[in-house]
């Protein structure tokens, strides 16, 4: 037993020629998120509270797909969404639809914690937020040159980018898809347990690009993106629509409960058997303190640690635990 | 055993005093849909189109909450929401905060069918409905005279209105509401249960699909989200089964409690009767909540913790049943 915690930036066909300026800053990241979120566990802050502060800190960097850099909806507008989960208690909180807030993933716990239910989206979590004194901005904020660009390429090309991992080549024509057309989307999410076995998960994202006005995708359902219970915490990123289907989350868990695989058998059977490859992937913790991080795609963008010392820092499967 | 199978339901939580009249309208209902759903099967309709039949004909009757009947947010107004699940692909479509799109569950289908997401809420889902020619009336026409006067109730109650008729299951007899405000997400409120209604169908060969619809909590929070649309929470299917959930959002969610239906008939071997009660007994807490299930092999199933639940049920071999109490 001990803590440990993982991370993740988004699983998707990160090229392994990525150019090292596109790849540090979110290799970076990572390694930061990584460092304040062990920092916060062996300050003894609750999981809860830490996998909130990693996920603020990297929807605050727009290098990722969540906050501010979160793709957009084919309005060149932002929709972010998110939830976060309490393993022991199984309290969670989820919004969709927000295009203000600056840090969803704290109102989603917010929606969790003040409010008698569950899931707020769209005007009604504004308003919420509002009501919260939570901070705002203008939704400008929000966008990036970077992903308008990305934006622009998609609709030229017209049809649904799925990755946003993928850098923006300005002067190439558009991407070869792959076989089914698209890899994956960018999602941030971090998964945290104590010493003492207690669980929390959060994921945030802003969406696929180019995606429709009020699409809602995998990151603020339960059981989907993220899910939390005694015996494992979850964190799913890549395609939503998969993600939702195959209840990849939720599944981990449940193959850990009733058919009595450790943490590991779980992910990797979830990701190698649940939902096509190129599809997803995730980060979870065990309440005995184990970690993994499992892909079925090119990449994804991700850190883990444990009390016992070791640490990891990775983007593509290859480097995978 | 095989053979096709359907369930419906019309909500968990139910007054013990309900009037005699209001339960016969609830079971005429119950019955009217069960042969729709029942003759459509003989029709070799698929499991898909069956369950998404069976709940329009429930939206559009305002007995029950969902369509037209729909619980009221705090601004008087419907917000619908609606999710279906096809268990061959285990493709599915959502909405929510729908407020002009007549059928709900038709919406939801289209949105597995017809858009390349799974899931769409508000004006987005309101935009799509337009483009797709749906039909959309207004606001009001949803809105019926009984939840005008409920809401007015909840309001001066000041109040989630969740299920006026849910003593405590187990409790002494005529256990009163009255008396210790029960929980919900641990927030006193006052219970009330608007009834959510769903289908669940195994088709002759074997497919199950499940549908459920809403108009969720009275009195809520606009933007709030229930059960209803989340997959794995108020409906799943899957080649195993297919099930739909009533009652309590918050703890069918928390327990994503469709799935977990399907869950441990997947990976424990549970037959559905079992798989259904292990969920109602293990996964609920303190939570309130029923389900109806059907198996890919003809068997249907339904379970709940509450006072009753409104709900019917039919099989190939000619078994037929209307209920409302345990």
């Amino acid at each position: 037993m001990g803590w440990a915690i993982a991370v993740q930036g988004g699983a998707g066909d990160i090229p392994v020629t990525l150019a090292a300026e596109r790849r540090e800053p979110c290799e970076a990241a990572m390694r930061h998120c990584l460092k304040i979120g062990v920092d916060a566990l062996k300050a003894q802050k609750s999981p809860l509270d830490v996998v909130e502060l990693v996920v603020r800190e990297l929807e605050n960097n727009p290098h990722f797909n969540a906050g501010r850099g979160s793709v957009l909806t084919r309005e060149g507008t932002v929709e972010m969404e998110a939830s976060i989960m309490d393993g022991n208690t199984k309290r969670c909180g989820a919004v969709s639809g927000l295009t203000t807030v600056v840090n969803p993933i704290s109102l989603a716990r917010l929606v969790m914690e003040k409010t008698p239910h569950i899931y707020l989206a769209f005007d009604g979590a504004e308003r919420f937020a509002r009501e919260q004194g939570v901070e705002t901005v203008d939704s400008s904020h929000f966008i990036t040159q970077e992903n308008i660009e990305r934006l622009k390429q998609v609709q030229e090309a017209n049809r649904v980018q799925i990755d946003y991992t993928k850098p923006i080549q300005k002067d190439e024509k558009k991407e070869t898809p792959t076989a089914d057309g698209d890899s994956q989307i960018g999602t941030v999410g971090c998964v945290a347990v104590d010493s003492h076995g207690n669980l929390a998960s959060a994921t945030s994202t802003g969406g696929f690009v180019n995606k429709m006005v009020g699409r809602i995708g995998d990151t603020p359902i339960i059981g989907a993106g993220t899910y939390a219970n005694n015996l494992c915490a979850v964190s799913a990123t890549g395609k939503g629509e998969a993600v939702m289907r195959a209840t990849i989350a939720r599944d981990v868990a449940a193959l850990m409960e009733f058919k009595g695989l450790s943490l590991k058998e779980a992910a990797a059977y979830v990701i190698e058997e649940c939902v096509p490859r190129g599809n997803a992937g995730l980060v979870a913790v065990s309440a005995k303190g184990e970690v993994t991080m499992a892909l079925n795609t090119t990449g994804m963008y991700r850190a883990c640690a444990t009390e016992d010392g070791y640490s990891e820092i990775g983007i593509w499967s290859s480097v995978q635990n | 055993m095989g053979g096709w199978a359907i369930a419906v339901h019309g909500g968990a939580g139910v007054d013990p005093n309900l009037p005699p009249h209001v339960q016969e309208e609830a079971k005429k209902l119950l019955t009217r849909c069960l042969n729709l759903g029942i003759s459509a099967l003989r029709s070799n309709h698929s499991a898909i189109d069956v369950v998404e039949l069976v709940v329009r004909e429930l939206e559009t009757d305002p007995l029950f909450n969902s369509g037209r009947g729909s619980a009221l947010t705090a601004n008087g107004t419907v917000e619908m929401e609606a999710s279906i699940m096809d268990g061959k692909g285990r493709r599915c479509g959502a909405v929510s905060g729908l407020t002009t799109v007549k059928n709900p569950v038709s919406l939801a289908r289209l949105v597995m069918d017809k858009s390349p997401h799974s899931y769409l809420a508000f004006s987005g889902a309101e935009d799509f409905a337009r483009q797709q020619g749906v039909e959309l009336v207004e606001n009001e026409y949803f809105v019926t005279e009984e939840n005008v006067g409920m809401l007015k109730l909840a309001k001066e109650a000041n109040t989630i209105v969740f299920d006026y008729r849910i003593p405590a299951v187990g409790s002494e007899t005529c256990s009163a509401v009255a008396e210790s405000p029960l929980q919900m997400n641990g927030l006193p409120i006052s219970v009330y249960a608007p009834e959510t209604v769903g289908c669940v169908v195994v088709d002759n060969q074997g497919r199950c699909a499940a549908a459920t619809s809403t108009g969720g909590l009275m009195n809520k929070m606009n933007g709030r989200i229930g059960d209803s649309p989340l997959i794995g929470a108020g409906t799943y299917a899957c080649n195993l089964c297919g099930v739909s959930c009533t009652g309590e959002g918050e703890a069918i969610i928390r327990g994503t409690l469709a799935r977990e239906v399907a869950a441990v008939m997947e990976y424990k071997g549970l037959s559905l009767q079992e798989a259904v009660d292990f969920v109602i007994k293990e996964r609920l807490d303190e939570g309130f909540a029923g389900l109806i299930a059907v198996s890919n092999k003809g068997d249907v199933a339904c379970g709940f913790n509450t006072t009753g639940m409104f709900r019917g049920c039919a099989t190939e071999d000619g078994f037929m049943e209307v209920g409302i109490w345990e």
